[in-house]
């Protein structure tokens, strides 16, 4: 468990980090962030990047902020940063329910929220936030930025459409309406093991029916995603009208999930429909506190 | 002047002796050991689980700079294979694991080639460039199949086992009622938090080959280094440090223990090897993986006629040091703590393409604890009686103690040495609040809840001999060194040993000194394992420490005229029994017989004893285990939330002790029940070479745990009447927590596997349940 040999870069600028990825991406050069994946894999010789370009020495990206109705999370800051609410109202709370979820302590004062959205686990907590609340990622690179919908960064499992020579500078998350309201339920084997199964439930209830359902499930397929065919059980209707049963049943037809050694394509079948469930029981009892 | 008393320490839990290097970081583990000019060695392993070895290229890998050497079996000569230690089982030797694969791999991690370099990453580095060109063959990977061919003429089934007595076949015809189940227990096995680690150097100077790293059995192990090497066991010490964690995987000779005293002889420097936990995950032994085929022939009362056993034993690639040890323990402990009229068992020894296999702590009773604990809980479904009373019926009484099983197990004829089974099992329900445990359970039920409560009855074995040495020698400032053969794998033996010791002799337990695990201070010894250490050394101490209190009080009584007969050894001093009159310390003695001496006359110098125990039983401590747990219907996951233990050992040493043994085992014996699984691919591909796929029970997972330890049995085969507390946490672990589950979803037979992980839950009620789940 000694990784091989690596050239190990710090800069301090982004600038200066984007200008040494451009030289070494090519010949497998990667960024490091957190590296709670990447360094295991290292040591374990998955991945033998010649060259590694540590960010964390790069100060601007540690910004974490609300601007214009979005929350601007930087590349470097870490799970942890969220154990407290980050902002006001129910993404604050929402952000600091998952990050509990992630790993272990040690693991979450280290690891960063960019760095699990570009390493795209399809068991990732934050892949599963970044989708169901519409996360906006900014990529850099020598040619300029971009900004990409995490519908369009996500591309499969483990993939995403970062090109080599780009490093994500910061993920936004639109900040949640006051009135809304959230559930998340996650299932694995340990506390801090990854999900088997896990989904993230937010809406707001306006005029006594639901509005803007968002219903995402993680760990059951190759990436996270929103189920819009049971968000449209819910929308517009009052919350009790629909029956948890018919919300499992309808999440358990509308993924197609994975099968590996120890989980079959059944078990987290059957497993979204369980955890789409008591994601909304969740949403709607904490609805119910505030109201 | 009030008469002095001597402080006893059996039985009390006084603090542990080894505990301050370890809390304050000045424990020493292999790893932490470097000689100057060592080489760092590392082991090149097979990405196969079958093949033919067409040819292996080691040329880049030897150009990398800071290489020293780049060996493969070819380059080992006849450098025999890893040894057996002998039973009467015929028929192993061919199924024995080179050092280095020879023509054919056999599992994913085997030793193809192996790596002597400047450094641990220059090491890792060159063993990426050695390549192994292999061509793949079909693997064997499942016992329940026919054998498989293991090389051109021997079938992958080195032996089959036979246990048994009476007539079966004629009790299952008269049975009342017959109950048949096939059960199977997953390959797990032990995890130390120190991986395994070994470091030789051949000392020139006084031409010796030390090892650094011995564990469990040092002197064993010196023994087949030597003839393995070819050279005198006078030659090779073994050097145990501190040791995190042993559990029966660590102190076996491996391939690895071979290969670095092969490096350090031959190129002449220092090799270190320390394992990484992936390479744990793939080449230490592995264990537990059976499959029974159980049946019981029984009266209308529910008591056995009758048991009738075949038990598919999945042994991996190869035999290793145990041999089959572990299946022929397996049936031949089966029984654990019933009255079997008859029995018959056979067990199917089959080699696989998967890491090979040995013990691990409990070994065999584990499995069989879960095998014969589901088969009364089947039996009590079946009869509609209660499965405790179904127990009560059938357990063995304290009156037929001994009791002779006419079985043999670890090479000893089982003879059950003394035991109340049925009165620790009314006291742990008394004590346990068994009653409204079961209540509430059922009670919550009743709301909706899936929570039950589940029970599991054992028998363990300890003190296995054949025999223990100690040397026990008194220091002129009065500490006291106790030399054992035995070793410590950090269970606390050293401090059990001083107050054995300290008892016998009169002394503060503080004021001796154990020593243990180094082949250079005493020619023999058996080691650290089967829950023997207390028993064994602990005995031989007891008659070493005997008889050098009656040497020292025979001269303190010349020295103080005073009779012998009323003299006393109170904390390391001689003394009057009734108090007053001149006294003289153990330490003044021992300056007085020291060889030049003018007061030692002709007594034999020092004031020192040695003393042998020699014992051909082991002794059968027992217990019961009771778990109350909740079940997630929706998910299957399992949430233990209560469980108790009680267990008779015969004679409590130190209570805090044998309590932290059973809940660390009981920790080993839940993940065994609901998460650790060693799996394999459908080509043999080992798929649990991580902790984030190889799931140990962690602090969260871990209930509360109350211990109930009782002495109402001492063994008669010692004067303390000590028995071993190693593996009682781990034994009926399994079992408590399926009978757990079953209950808590109020379906008889529901787990008929280990681990009852989450996804085996769920596919158990949907099974079950006809897909209504």
């Amino acid at each position: 468990m000694k990784p091989a040999p690596f050239e190990l870069h710090r800069p301090t600028t982004l600038g200066e980090a984007l200008a040494i990825l451009g030289r070494v991406c090519d010949e497998g050069g990667l960024v490091l962030a957190g590296g709670q994946s990447l360094v295991p894999m290292m040591a374990l010789r998955v991945v033998y990047p010649p060259h590694l370009v540590d960010i964390n020495g790069i100060e601007p990206l540690s910004r974490i902020a609300v601007e214009d109705g979005l929350l601007t999370v930087g590349a470097t800051v870490r799970h942890a940063a969220f154990h407290r609410p980050v902002v006001d109202g129910p993404l604050g709370h929402l952000l600091a329910e998952v990050s509990r979820h992630i790993a272990h302590y040690p693991i979450r004062k280290r690891g960063t929220f960019c760095g699990s959205l570009s390493h795209a686990d399809p068991a990732s907590e934050w892949c599963l936030v970044a989708k169901t609340l519409g996360a906006r990622i900014h990529l850099a690179s020598l040619e300029g930025g971009r900004v990409l919908e995490a519908d369009a960064f996500f591309v499969g499992a483990m993939t995403t459409a970062r090109e080599p020579a780009e490093i994500v500078v910061e993920a936004r998350l639109p900040v949640m309406p006051g009135a809304a309201t959230f559930g998340f339920s996650e299932f694995n084997r340990r506390a801090g093991d990854f999900a088997l199964g896990m989904s993230l439930v937010t809406f707001e209830i306006v005029d006594g029916v639901v509005v803007d359902p968002r219903i995402g499930i993680g760990g059951i397929e190759e990436m996270p995603r929103r189920l819009p065919r049971v968000e449209a059980m819910l929308a517009d209707r009052r919350v009790t009208d629909t029956e948890p049963a018919a919300l499992a049943a309808a999440a358990c037809e509308e993924v197609d999930p994975m099968e590996d050694a120890t989980t079959t394509a059944d078990y987290r079948r059957h497993l979204a429909g369980v955890v789409v469930a008591r994601a909304v029981g969740a949403a709607v009892a904490r609805q119910a506190r505030k109201d | 002047m009030q008469p002095l008393r001597p402080t006893r320490y059996i039985g009390k839990s006084v603090t542990r002796l080894e505990d301050r290097p370890l809390l304050t970081g000045a424990a020493r583990f292999v790893a932490d050991l470097d000689f100057p000019h060592q080489l760092h060695m590392r082991v090149v392993r097979s990405a196969h689980a079958h093949g033919r070895i067409l040819g292996i290229t080691t040329t880049e890998a030897s150009a990398l700079p800071g290489v020293v050497a780049v060996w493969t079996a070819a380059d080992l000569g006849d450098l025999p294979p890893i040894p057996i230690r002998a039973t009467a089982i015929q028929g192993l030797p061919p199924y024995r694991q080179p050092i280095l694969a020879r023509g054919r791999v056999r599992y994913v991690g085997e030793p193809v080639a192996v790596v002597f370099a400047e450094s641990a990453y220059g090491a890792e580095d060159a063993a990426d460039l050695v390549v192994a060109d292999i061509e793949p063959l079909e693997p064997y990977l499942d016992v329940c199949r026919a054998p498989a061919e293991f090389a051109p003429g021997l079938t992958s089934e080195p032996t089959i086992i036979r246990k048994g007595y009476g007539d079966v076949d004629a009790a299952f015809q008269r049975a009342h009622a017959m109950v048949a189940l096939d059960l199977s227990v997953g390959r797990h096995s032990a995890i130390p938090m120190e991986t395994r680690g070994a470091l030789a150097r051949h000392d020139r100077a006084r031409d010796v080959l030390e090892l650094h790293g011995a564990a469990k059995r040092p002197h064993w192990n010196r023994d087949q280094l030597a003839e393995m090497l070819s050279m005198s066991p006078a030659r090779i010490e073994l050097y145990e440090n501190h040791v995190g964690g042993g559990f029966g995987v660590r102190g076996e000779i491996y391939p690895e223990d071979v290969l670095v005293c092969v490096g350090a002889r031959r190129l002449g420097r220092p090799v270190k090897w320390i394992e990484d936990r992936r390479e744990h995950l793939l080449s230490a032994n592995q264990s537990r993986e059976q499959h029974h085929r159980i049946r019981a022939a029984v009266d209308a009362e529910g008591r056995f006629l009758a048991i009738d056993e075949t038990l598919l034993h999945d042994q991996g690639a190869y035999v290793r040091t145990h041999g089959a040890r572990v299946a022929d323990m397996t049936i031949g402990l089966l029984l654990g703590p019933y009255r079997v009229p008859n029995y018959r068992a056979v067990a199917h020894y089959r080699l696989t393409n998967k890491t090979p296999a040995a013990t691990y702590r409990a070994p065999g009773r584990f499995e069989g604890s879960f095998v014969r604990e589901r088969l009364i809980d089947a039996i009590a479904q079946r009869l509609d009686l209660d499965p405790l009373e179904v127990r009560r019926r059938n357990l063995i009484g304290s009156a037929e103690m001994p009791y002779v099983r006419g079985l043999t197990a670890l090479e000893t004829e089982v003879i059950l040495d003394s035991g109340d089974y049925a009165g620790l099992l009314e006291k742990a329900l008394v004590w346990s609040g068994w009653q409204a445990m079961s209540r509430q359970a059922a009670a919550r039920r009743a709301a909706g809840e899936a929570v039950g409560v589940g029970f599991g009855m054992f028998v363990e074995k300890s003190g296995l001999g054949p025999s223990e040495m100690v040397h026990l020698t008194v220091h002129a400032d009065g500490t006291v060194e106790v030399v054992t053969g035995a070793s410590s794998l950090g269970q606390g033996m050293e401090t059990a040993i001083a107050q054995i010791a300290a008892d016998t002799l009169g002394v503060d337990y503080r004021s001796i000194r154990v020593l243990h695990g180094n082949t250079n201070r005493i020619a023999f010894g058996f080691g650290a394992h089967a829950s023997r250490v207390t028993v064994m050394t602990g005995e031989a101490t007891r008659r070493a420490a005997e008889a050098v209190r009656a040497k020292a009080l025979a001269f303190a009584s010349e020295l103080l005229q005073r009779d012998a007969a009323a003299l006393d050894v109170v904390d390391g001093t001689v003394v009057a029994r009734e108090g007053g009159g001149p006294s003289i310390t153990l330490g003044q003695l021992a300056a007085q017989l020291a060889p030049a001496s003018g007061s030692r006359g002709d007594r034999e110098p020092g004031l020192a004893g040695t003393a042998w125990f020699h014992s051909k039983h082991m002794n059968y401590p027992y217990g019961v285990h009771m778990a109350q747990v909740a079940v997630d219907r929706e998910t299957g996951g399992v949430k233990v939330e209560r469980y108790c233990v009680a267990y008779d050992v015969g004679r409590a040493v130190n209570p805090a002790m044998i309590e932290g043994q059973i809940v660390g085992g009981l920790a080993q014996g839940l993940g065994g029940a609901l998460l650790e699984e060693f799996l394999y691919s459908e080509d043999g591909q080992p798929l649990s070479v991580t902790f984030a796929d190889y799931l140990t029970l962690t602090a969260r997972e871990m209930p509360p745990v109350a211990v109930l330890i009782t002495e109402d049995a001492p063994s008669p085969l010692n004067p303390l009447g000590l028995k071993g507390a190693g593996e009682g946490g781990v034994n009926a672990a399994g079992a408590a927590i399926a009978s757990a589950i079953d209950d808590a979803l109020q379906v008889a037979g529901l787990v008929a596997r280990l681990p009852a992980t989450p996804q085996y839950i769920r596919s158990r009620l949907r099974e079950l349940e006809g897909g209504a789940a």
